[in-house]
């Protein structure tokens, strides 16, 4: 093993760290982006270099820092999930990169360009730090990283509200990772230690004298992390804070922040608490399902009442979250890979959908409904990519969306509850709704005079935005590497600890 | 307050004071409660106090604004950087032991070069933190 | 144990809960952004003392190696809520940045007024 390959762990998360730190000495918009696409490259290149090796291996690579060893030392831990989810994030954060410039360069004040790198470099930093970490401590630390630098990311939205969005999601984000500190603290008090896995091995013994407590830290936890990953009823922040964040931003937080927090949420589940004490001890799973539930359609139904597309996608998102949730309530075979399944299909459907918003309101300066009449027609390419995504919400044969609610209603049937299939329908057909109020506008009704002009962005916003469309296409077909990794993943979650 | 004879001398008198004895919380923070946050704290608390006293434009010629900011960054960097010497020389991230033949000893230095960056970083961040204050409304 | 025993030999965590729900009373009930960081910060610090109650033994010192001494507090608790307060103060200084801006652009922090000049957002 060469000697890059050893340190391949520690680099994902230096990487983008040191890349921050460069970006923001640099002070000019034009080279913090250079270092910024050179970096989130590299970062992307290392994951895959990753998820080769844990695949090589067969069995969790540890990385100790400073050579102490576990559990005194922090601890890096790359298995089958984390890698998932980091090559997911990584891959994401380097595809939207090249989008950024123009983008960053229309929305944000020069002066203020290589802050917004800056944060971008730390958001990715934190993310795969959360990820990939096994100490529950650092964890933290690095979930606050990514968060306050999300913060700044949504305050440099060019609208004023913009800053009422950061504030409300600084409030709301805080109570969320504190009450996570409270849990990992019971943690802490219950079993004397921090690493993840010295829990789940210590937490058994313990169970007989400290259960009510292991159950209160449970739940502190999960309250603490579902603020994080917006589910239902715990989203008001996601909506303003999708909506009037710049673009690259919001295409980037709805790709990536509430998968890496939907990780968390699975760690603390089956891999430290494990199925037993989560599902069966106390009922979890049932509040997971009733609110995942709610999540699918109620937000599904506000969603097509809004006016302003980006807050009607960020609204389909909490939706959306409704279904991974599902998945991992239903906490059986076909209903865990379908949630697996679907954070790396939404996530990709989505930042594409932003993504080809962002590059409307590059052209016409507004996002807002009534204003993208023709659109269609006058920016044929970025609309097609929207609508093949809409698709693939919508969950059409043939686009990864599809492939994610079969999972979901194998699952659902595998544990016999008719109603679920029923609801996941539902919102499946209120998703044709809010999907077909923008397709109706923007190819049915005939551009006005302001749009004359108007034309696709340049190749630059233009291939991100196809790439992503493509992938949706792709892994509607091959699930090679969505579906079938998941479901592996899904075995080993469900075997490991049961 | 430029023209308060008393308070200029006895600020200009105390100054040094307080620098060394910043360096002192830091380089004794091996042996004793200190390190580079409180000197980083102590050092920025000596400029916000020139500052008060000679104004914004002598603090400027003594540490320029954008020379702060910079810092900032700068500090962080040199404690990201310090752990990769632990890769470099084939031990893991942030393990020191590289900078010396005594293990004890290569810690000493490595923790001390992270506190270094953190004192920049901490130093240079409660003074932007003053510019931003005072300089914020008047351009 | 008598209730009384048990509220003496635990009134650190009474006075944790005490905090904690007081700071979370504030974030939700007030309208002034200022004192909503207030309520957070309040909130925060509750745990800080989640933290360190247990970190104290009892008869323990400094966690300095001697030989004179055989039982130390346990430092683990004390570096970890280190980094919480570092934490802390960012959050509550980006906080304090973003009400700033808001104050700037909207000539006000109260959020009731917020909403009736920008409408419910």
């Amino acid at each position: 093993m060469s000697a890059i390959e050893l340190h391949l762990p520690a680099l994902q998360v230096v990487l983008p760290l040191i890349g921050a730190m460069l970006a923001a000495l640099t002070r000019s918009g034009r080279l913090a982006w250079a270092i910024a696409l050179v970096v989130t490259w590299v970062t992307a290149a290392n994951a895959v270099l990753l998820v080769i090796q844990v695949m090589n291996s067969g069995v969790p690579i540890s990385y100790v820092l400073g050579g102490w060893s576990v559990p005194i030392g922090i601890e890096y831990r790359v298995d089958q999930l984390n890698v998932f989810v980091i090559a997911l994030v990584a891959l994401l954060g380097a595809v939207v990169l090249p989008y950024a410039k123009r983008s960053v360069a229309h929305e944000i004040r020069p002066e203020l360009q290589y802050g917004f790198y800056t944060m971008y470099l730390l958001c990715l930093a934190g993310l795969f730090g959360m990820a990939i970490t096994g100490d529950a401590f650092n964890a933290f630390v690095f979930l606050e990283v990514s968060s306050l630098s999300t913060y700044v990311m949504i305050a440099l939205g060019r609208h004023r509200r913009a800053l009422l969005a950061s504030y409300q999601y600084l409030i709301m984000g805080t109570i969320g990772a504190t009450f996570y500190v409270i849990g990992i603290g019971i943690l802490y008090l219950i079993t004397g230690t921090l690493n993840f896995a010295d829990i789940a091995s210590r937490l058994p013994e313990q169970m007989d004298a400290f259960g009510r407590p292991a159950m209160v830290a449970l739940s502190f936890l999960t309250v603490g992390i579902c603020l994080k990953l917006a589910l239902f009823p715990l989203h008001v922040w996601l909506p303003n804070a999708y909506a009037y964040a710049p673009s690259v931003a919001t295409a980037l937080l709805a790709g990536t922040a509430t998968k890496v927090a939907i990780y968390l949420l699975l760690r603390i589940f089956f891999s430290v608490f494990g199925i037993e004490i989560s599902f069966r001890t106390i009922p979890i799973g049932q509040v997971l399902i009733v609110l995942s539930v709610a999540a699918m359609i109620i937000a599904a139904v506000i969603a097509v009442f809004e006016e302003n597309t980006e807050r009607m996608l960020a609204y389909s998102s909490v939706s959306q979250i409704g279904y991974i949730t599902l998945g991992i309530a239903l906490a059986n075979q076909a209903g865990l890979t379908g949630g697996l399944t679907h954070i790396i299909n939404h996530a990709i459907m989505k930042t594409t959908m932003f993504l080809a918003l962002g590059a409307v309101v590059y052209r016409i300066g507004t996002s807002m409904l009534p204003n993208l009449a023709g659109i269609g027609r006058k920016m044929p390419l970025t609309m097609a990519a929207f609508v093949i995504s809409g698709l693939g919400l919508v969950g059409v044969p043939g686009t990864a969306g599809f492939i994610t609610k079969w999972y979901l209603v194998l699952g659902a049937l595998e544990k016999g509850a008719w109603p679920l299939v029923a609801v996941i329908v539902a919102s499946s057909l209120i998703a044709v709704v809010y999907v077909g109020r923008v397709v109706e506008v923007a190819y049915f009704k005939s551009p006005s005079a302001e749009l004359a002009d108007v034309k696709d962005p340049p190749l630059s916003m233009l291939l991100p935005i196809l790439l992503l469309a493509a992938a949706t296409l792709y892994f509607g077909f091959d699930t090679t590497w969505s579906a079938e990794w998941c479901a592996q993943i899904a075995t080993d979650l469900l075997g490991g600890t049961s | 307050m430029k023209y308060d004879v008393i308070m200029r001398i006895g600020v200009k008198l105390v100054l040094p004071f307080i620098l060394l004895f910043a360096f002192y919380v830091h380089f004794h923070g091996d042996y004793g409660p200190g390190g580079g946050f409180q000197a980083g704290v102590m050092m920025a608390g000596m400029l916000i106090l020139y500052a008060i006293v000679f104004g914004n434009d002598a603090l400027n010629r003594v540490a320029p604004r954008s020379f702060v900011e910079r810092c900032v960054p700068l500090g962080a960097l040199l404690f990201a950087s310090v752990g990769l010497i632990g890769p470099y020389f084939g031990y893991r991230y942030l393990d020191y032991a590289p900078l010396s033949t005594n293990s004890i000893h290569a810690r000493e230095w490595g923790i001390l070069l992270v506190e270094l960056g953190v004192l920049i970083t901490v130093a240079a961040t409660m003074t932007s933190i003053y510019y931003a204050f005072t300089e914020r409304g008047q351009s | 144990m008598s209730v009384i025993e048990q509220f003496v030999s635990h009134h650190n965590y009474y006075v944790t809960i005490l905090l904690m729900v007081s700071g979370l009373y504030i974030v939700i009930a007030s309208g002034n952004m200022i004192k909503k960081l207030v309520g957070l910060s309040l909130f925060q610090t509750s745990v800080y003392l989640l933290y360190l109650s247990p970190a104290k033994i009892v008869g323990g010192t400094a966690p300095i190696l001697d030989e004179k001494f055989q039982v130390y507090s346990n430092p683990l608790p004390h570096v970890l809520i280190l980094t919480a307060i570092v934490v802390g103060i960012a959050t509550i200084s980006l906080g304090l940045a973003i009400v700033v801006r808001i104050y700037e652009v909207y000539g006000t922090i109260e959020e009731d007024e917020i909403f009736s000049s920008d409408g419910e957002i």
